[in-house]
């Protein structure tokens, strides 16, 4: 099955083409659009990126691919990252990590089995004064305490 | 010398901090204003004279590169500004905080950037991982155009200027200027040979400023202190190192966070007096600006005998007492970078937190040239193997074998950046390493968090 945006996010697109002098530059935002909608990027949304920009499909997937925040399968309905880079490890990054780990049941890179949450670990989210932190979906938690963490996982898997 | 300044968080307390009102209140976009009718020789001479290191990491002076780029600007060859906000050295994270709560000072900057090297586009490359400080550029810029200062009558004057959010997607590397433009250009972030120079080709194959975000904030303070005036606030200003910046400290200090002071301030004044001191312990070393600059152990003494030495004023004393500054950590073997220093506690383990940095590395090597992308990953084995118990006392040679086969082999600096910590860290902590590979692993508190 073929992909398409939805006719708001054509209209974003349409906003997004208009920063740049050419079309490759809208790529990386295309790709981000894309994945909003579909939740993953598949070859079916790099061959539509592809189109609409002029470019080859081998270009758009390699771009796909190089960068760490475009899933390359499908994913939770919620997405947690846990900064494990050295600023947030001195603050207790490893005990945020494997609480949820123990608690979701799953390792980091993995999604729950009712799709609910996707747990990774992430490398330095530029928070670095308020670790242990961990990013879902859009948002930061930062100053974590365990107790918070079951709170934003009960939350999520309600 | 800690001499807090207020230039770009005087508002960081305030809720409505970010938005036109507030800002304008604060004398905002009167520079902008003023900017865009100065002659463009005049408007550089302020930047240079203000000594302006480029808050990035690597310390450029900032006025030098804007007056790189070909003057006059050629119809067919449009010049761009870009923005670094990828902010993502472990460690830093001063930044963020400017883009969101002081984002038109940036738009600003912008505007009066864009007028300094002849560009009628800036575009802002932040990470995507940051959306507050993305809602908050855009919203900013929004502002803006709708009072008529950016669009193509800016003031009404006859300069049209647009300023762009591009987001990331993701990749370390991004924050190297030349990925940075692959990335913005919807390619690959892998580096690019230099030259040609941004300022010869840059964003889109035409000439090209690239600025940190921090160093563009702080543009129209420069311009309504005067250059020589802003310069003069720094404790180092005749190292050709001058004005305020955004200090941070984090890890196992009292309060991490982000102080703006003078340059010069000290180590010593950014852990114990701005920090709060040391937490759970005794300062047992700092990594100075960033997880890439080599780490310091807290009983170096300096040793500049040399009267030319940028560090022969404090000969005999400690590391923690000279100023934070390019020139003066470039003397000391290691790096001001980023100016947001990451403290370990004598609780903690060095050898964990090296391994802890290999990983990093190993992670976000972008994979173009070999030395990194093998290197930095062999790198991490060996560690692994060191912290598992498992390697042998040679292993510790290969280290340093390995990291001296990246410098200066590689296209861009990232190779440095995994190479010149990992013999940081090697100098430093030689024989907690040797005690670790003895002892299997059983010699160190075999933890990083308290």
């Amino acid at each position: 099955m073929s992909f398409a945006l939805t006719e708001e996010r054509e209209r974003t697109l349409q906003d997004i083409l208009s920063r740049y002098p050419n079309k490759m530059a809208a790529c990386i935002p295309m790709l981000h659009l894309c994945q909003e909608q579909h939740g993953w990027v598949n070859d079916e949304v790099c061959e539509f990126v592809a189109k609409r920009l002029e470019l080859s499909a081998a270009h758009v997937k390699g771009v796909a691919t190089f960068y760490s925040l475009f899933n390359k399968e499908p994913v939770g309905k919620h997405q947690v990252w846990v900064c494990r880079t050295l600023p947030c490890a001195l603050a207790g990054a490893e005990s945020v990590l494997h609480h949820c780990e123990k608690r979701l049941g799953i390792h980091a890179g993995q999604t729950t089995k009712d799709g609910k949450v996707t747990l990774r670990t992430a490398e330095c989210l530029a928070s670095c004064g308020t670790g242990p932190m961990m990013q879902v979906d859009r948002d930061y938690h930062e100053n974590l305490t365990l107790a918070e963490v079951d709170q934003i996982l009960d939350r999520l898997t309600r | 010398m800690l001499q807090r300044t207020t230039y770009l968080t005087k508002r960081y307390g305030d809720p409505d901090g970010h938005t036109l009102a507030a800002y304008e209140k604060d004398g905002g976009y009167v520079q902008a204003k003023r900017a865009l009718s100065m002659e463009r020789s005049a408007l550089i001479d302020e930047m240079k004279a203000a000594n302006i290191r480029g808050r990035g990491g690597a310390g450029f002076p900032m006025g030098v590169k804007w007056s790189f780029m070909p003057w006059p600007p050629k119809q067919e060859k449009p010049h761009y500004l870009v923005i670094n906000a990828d902010e993502g050295e472990p460690g830093t994270f001063k930044d963020r905080t400017i883009m969101e709560k002081n984002p038109h000072a940036v738009v600003e900057g912008c505007i009066i950037g864009c007028f300094g090297i002849g560009a009628h586009a800036a575009y802002i490359y932040v990470r995507d991982e940051l959306h507050l400080s993305k809602d908050r550029l855009w919203g900013a810029i929004a502002e803006a155009k709708k009072k008529g200062y950016l669009g193509a009558k800016p003031f009404g004057i006859d300069y049209p200027v647009e300023v762009y959010v591009h987001t990331g997607a993701g990749a370390y590397i991004c924050g190297e200027e030349t990925a940075l433009l692959n990335s913005l250009e919807g390619k690959r972030g892998e580096p690019r040979l230099k030259p040609p120079f941004p300022a010869q080709a840059g964003a889109f194959g035409m000439p090209s400023t690239v600025n940190n975000l921090e160093t563009i904030a702080i543009v129209p303070t420069v311009l309504e202190m005067g250059g020589d005036n802003f310069s003069k606030l720094s404790a180092i200003h005749n190292l050709k190192d001058g004005g305020s910046r955004l200090f941070g400290v984090s890890g196992h200090v009292n309060k991490p966070g982000v102080y703006e002071c003078a340059v010069g301030l000290t180590l010593r004044e950014l852990i114990f007096d701005l920090g709060g001191g040391v937490k759970g312990g005794e300062l047992l070393a700092v990594i100075p600006g960033g997880s890439s600059c080599p780490v310091l152990r807290a009983e170096e003494i300096v040793r500049a005998p040399d009267p030319k030495s940028p560090l022969h004023p404090w000969d005999g004393r400690s590391v923690l007492d000279v100023p934070l500054g390019v020139d003066t950590f470039r003397a000391l073997g290691t790096m001001l970078g980023t100016c947001c220093a990451i403290v370990l506690s004598d609780h903690a383990d060095p050898v964990l937190a090296f391994h802890n940095l290999l990983q990093f590395y190993r992670h976000e090597s972008c994979g173009q040239c070999t030395p990194c992308r093998e290197g930095s990953a062999w790198l991490f084995r060996i560690l692994d193997r060191i912290v598992a118990g498992e390697a042998e006392m040679e292993e510790l040679d290969r280290l340093s074998e390995i990291a001296n086969n990246i410098m200066g082999n590689t296209i861009c600096a990232f190779g440095e950046g995994t190479a010149m910590p990992t013999l940081g860290f090697l100098l430093k902590f030689r024989r907690e390493l040797e005690d670790y590979v003895r002892t299997k692993g059983m010699s160190g508190t075999r933890r990083l968090a308290l």
